[in-house]
């Protein structure tokens, strides 16, 4: 068999492959903004600036400081998450009591500054960074050739995935972090600092988003727009999932990326338009997305 | 007319139509004033929706730009006259609201934007890939034309008071449509939806035939647009101008008429002035003003000029009691 569908095999599973990977992204940052939207009831609109500063610090440490791809990615998390820590002691916790709007709105902001500023220093060009010498080259499967750091990419953000619905479903911490949400008040009361559980839990937020992009560095152009661009359909892959649904963001976003690899495939000019007409279609039939519950 | 202005509101509406129809005799250049119209009439279109009915719409430029593309290509291809050119692009916008808005309106508050929003993307796209839309060039040469195939547009003196014409037209009906029975349903939901849905009101049919309404006049202000500039490009249905009319209602005042247009013209003009002086700073600073306002300024020039006078119009009485009391 060297031919599916009428598409040779190899480019058919190379696209696949390559919607896997742009939905590890998806995953990784709509789980992020699940998180932050449960625990703060702020819909991140700065995740996507986060992201491209993840990548940047990446770039930054290797270009500057000779800094190699497993510190930076351990690095890039440290650095955002303090970054987020700060946007949260600063400006989000004025904002609780309001309506949810405005925090969308300051974030908004937020990501027009990040941006701005970047693009002030770096350009619009692109930066590229290099695959980490452990993950060069590719392994032949037979029916196709993977690129080692592509399969990298899948593994490790499964690996982020999974372990983050495992703390926040498994744990104790996550336990808290899960009656937080549902009445602040009363966990407060039982002694628990509410407070510092929502500053980390902005940081954490703002960390995976700067995991997502170390690990998208050597696969993709590093620019100041990166962020942007992707975050709408990460927006779009939240709603199709139910917002504040840990396994939902992850599943939707594995899935959405396989879509639209397929979609590349048969019919290239409707890929970038897929994710939204699957949404509209999954809004009328489930109006709280699929893994949602209905308020 | 007199029951829809308080005295000090008509005061400053008649200065104010008074200051545009001598704006281009006291030196201001037309194009950047008739510009500013544009983004204005844009932004009391929003007004209606978030500042009236508590809709906040995140794609509200695919409306204004598909309408901007729509005009423009039926001008300059399909030689209509600019009005109905003009109609054509407000009737492509409310079409496209009536499908966005019958998708969005299921569900509400932080869900409604971002479903506006990822709606507005596919519009985006189609824009950006359709045979007619000149792609990343965007569509150029599109001529003012011959209003009624009769009152030539191309001088810029004539344009700009066909655009004022229009502008106060609408801004005059936006009005009209908030005060009446209809506008006081759509207050009564962005107060309190369960209410007025116990109340009877078909919510979601008010809901969107706000947001129809709303797209249109977005429409209107992008075939305006067109005409007055000649071209319509991507930025023009990009999400970023979408965020940019936000910033606009909510800077100038959210829920009241003349604060879109302040904002409007505050916004237009710090993006003219900034633009050969700062480069990419314009995009950071206007990220400083979206976070102030949030944080410090949500009423807005305008609101907070309305909640100043409220409050010292309220201690006037209350001072005179005071001294009444002082006496007695």
């Amino acid at each position: 068999m060297t031919e599916i569908f009428g598409i040779p095999i190899q480019a058919f599973m190379g696209q696949l492959m390559l919607g896997l990977v742009n939905g590890s992204f998806y995953a990784m940052l709509s789980l992020g903004l699940a998180v932050i939207f449960g625990l703060l009831g702020i819909v991140n609109f700065a995740h996507g600036a986060l992201y491209m500063i993840g990548a940047y610090v990446a770039w930054f440490s290797l270009e500057t400081f000779g800094i190699n791809y497993w510190a930076a990615l351990l690095i890039a998390p440290i650095v955002v998450g303090a970054l987020g820590l700060v946007i949260e002691r600063s400006l989000l916790k004025h904002l609780y009591k309001l309506d949810p709007i405005y925090g969308l709105l300051l974030t908004f902001g937020l990501a027009l500054i990040f941006e701005g500023v970047f693009r002030e220093q770096y350009g619009v060009s692109g930066q590229s960074y290099a695959v980490p010498e452990l993950l060069q080259g590719a392994t032949n499967l037979g029916f196709m050739v993977l690129p080692n750091y592509r399969a990298w990419v899948i593994v490790a953000s499964l690996i982020v995935c999974l372990g983050t619905w495992a703390l926040i479903e498994k744990t104790s911490l996550g336990a808290k972090l899960r009656a937080g949400t549902e009445n602040p008040a009363l966990v407060q009361a039982f002694g628990i600092n509410v407070p510092l559980m929502v500053m980390f839990t902005y940081a954490g937020g703002a960390a995976l988003a700067a995991i997502a992009g170390v690990l998208a560095a050597p696969v993709i152009q590093i620019t100041p727009l990166m962020g942007s661009n992707l975050i709408i359909v990460v927006f779009a892959v939240v709603v199709i999932g139910g917002m504040g649904s840990i396994l939902g963001s992850i599943l939707t976003g594995l899935v959405l990326g396989l879509i639209e690899g397929l979609t590349k495939v048969f019919y290239p000019e409707a890929s970038s338009i897929v994710v939204f007409v699957i949404m509209a279609i999954v809004l009328m039939i489930r109006p709280a997305g699929l893994f949602g519950k209905e308020k | 007319m007199s029951s829809w202005f308080s005295t000090p509101g008509r005061k400053a509406g008649w200065a104010a139509l008074a200051l545009f129809i001598a704006a281009p005799f006291i030196g201001i250049y037309p194009v950047f004033a008739m510009k500013a119209l544009c983004y204005a009439l844009f932004a009391c279109a929003f007004n209606l929706l978030l500042g009236y009915t508590g809709l906040l719409s995140f794609g509200h430029a695919a409306f204004m730009g598909a309408a901007a593309y729509g005009t423009g290509w039926l001008v300059r291809s399909a030689g209509f006259t600019p009005e109905l050119g003009l109609i054509a692009g407000v009737l492509v916008a409310a079409a496209l609201g009536l499908v966005v808005g019958l998708i969005a309106i299921r569900r509400q508050g932080i869900y409604f934007a971002m479903i506006t929003l990822a709606m507005a993307q596919m519009i985006f796209f189609i824009c950006l890939q359709a045979p007619f839309t000149g792609g990343e060039d965007g569509l150029q040469g599109v001529p003012r034309g011959k209003l009624f195939g009769l009152i030539s547009l191309e001088s810029d003196l004539t344009m700009y008071f066909f655009v004022l014409a229009i502008f106060v037209a609408v801004f005059l009906f936006i009005i009209r449509v908030v005060h009446s029975p209809y506008g006081q349903v759509l207050k009564a939901i962005r107060e309190n939806e369960p209410r007025a849905i116990s109340l009877g009101y078909n919510v979601n049919r008010y809901k969107l035939l706000a947001f129809v309404l709303s797209t249109a006049i977005a429409g209107l202000a992008g075939g305006l647009k067109t005409l007055v500039l000649g071209f319509a490009t991507l930025s023009d249905v990009h999400w970023s101008l979408s965020g940019e009319v936000i910033l606009m209602t909510l800077l100038g005042g959210l829920g009241t008429f003349a604060g879109p247009v302040v904002g409007a013209f505050t916004i237009i003009g710090l993006q003219n002035f900034l633009a050969d002086r700062v480069g990419s700073w314009v995009t950071v600073i206007i990220g400083v003003i979206f976070v102030v306002c949030v944080l410090a300024f949500r009423r807005g020039f305008v609101g907070e000029f309305i909640a100043r006078r409220k409050k010292s119009s309220a201690a006037e009485p209350a001072k005179a009691a005071a001294q009444v009391e002082a006496h007695a």
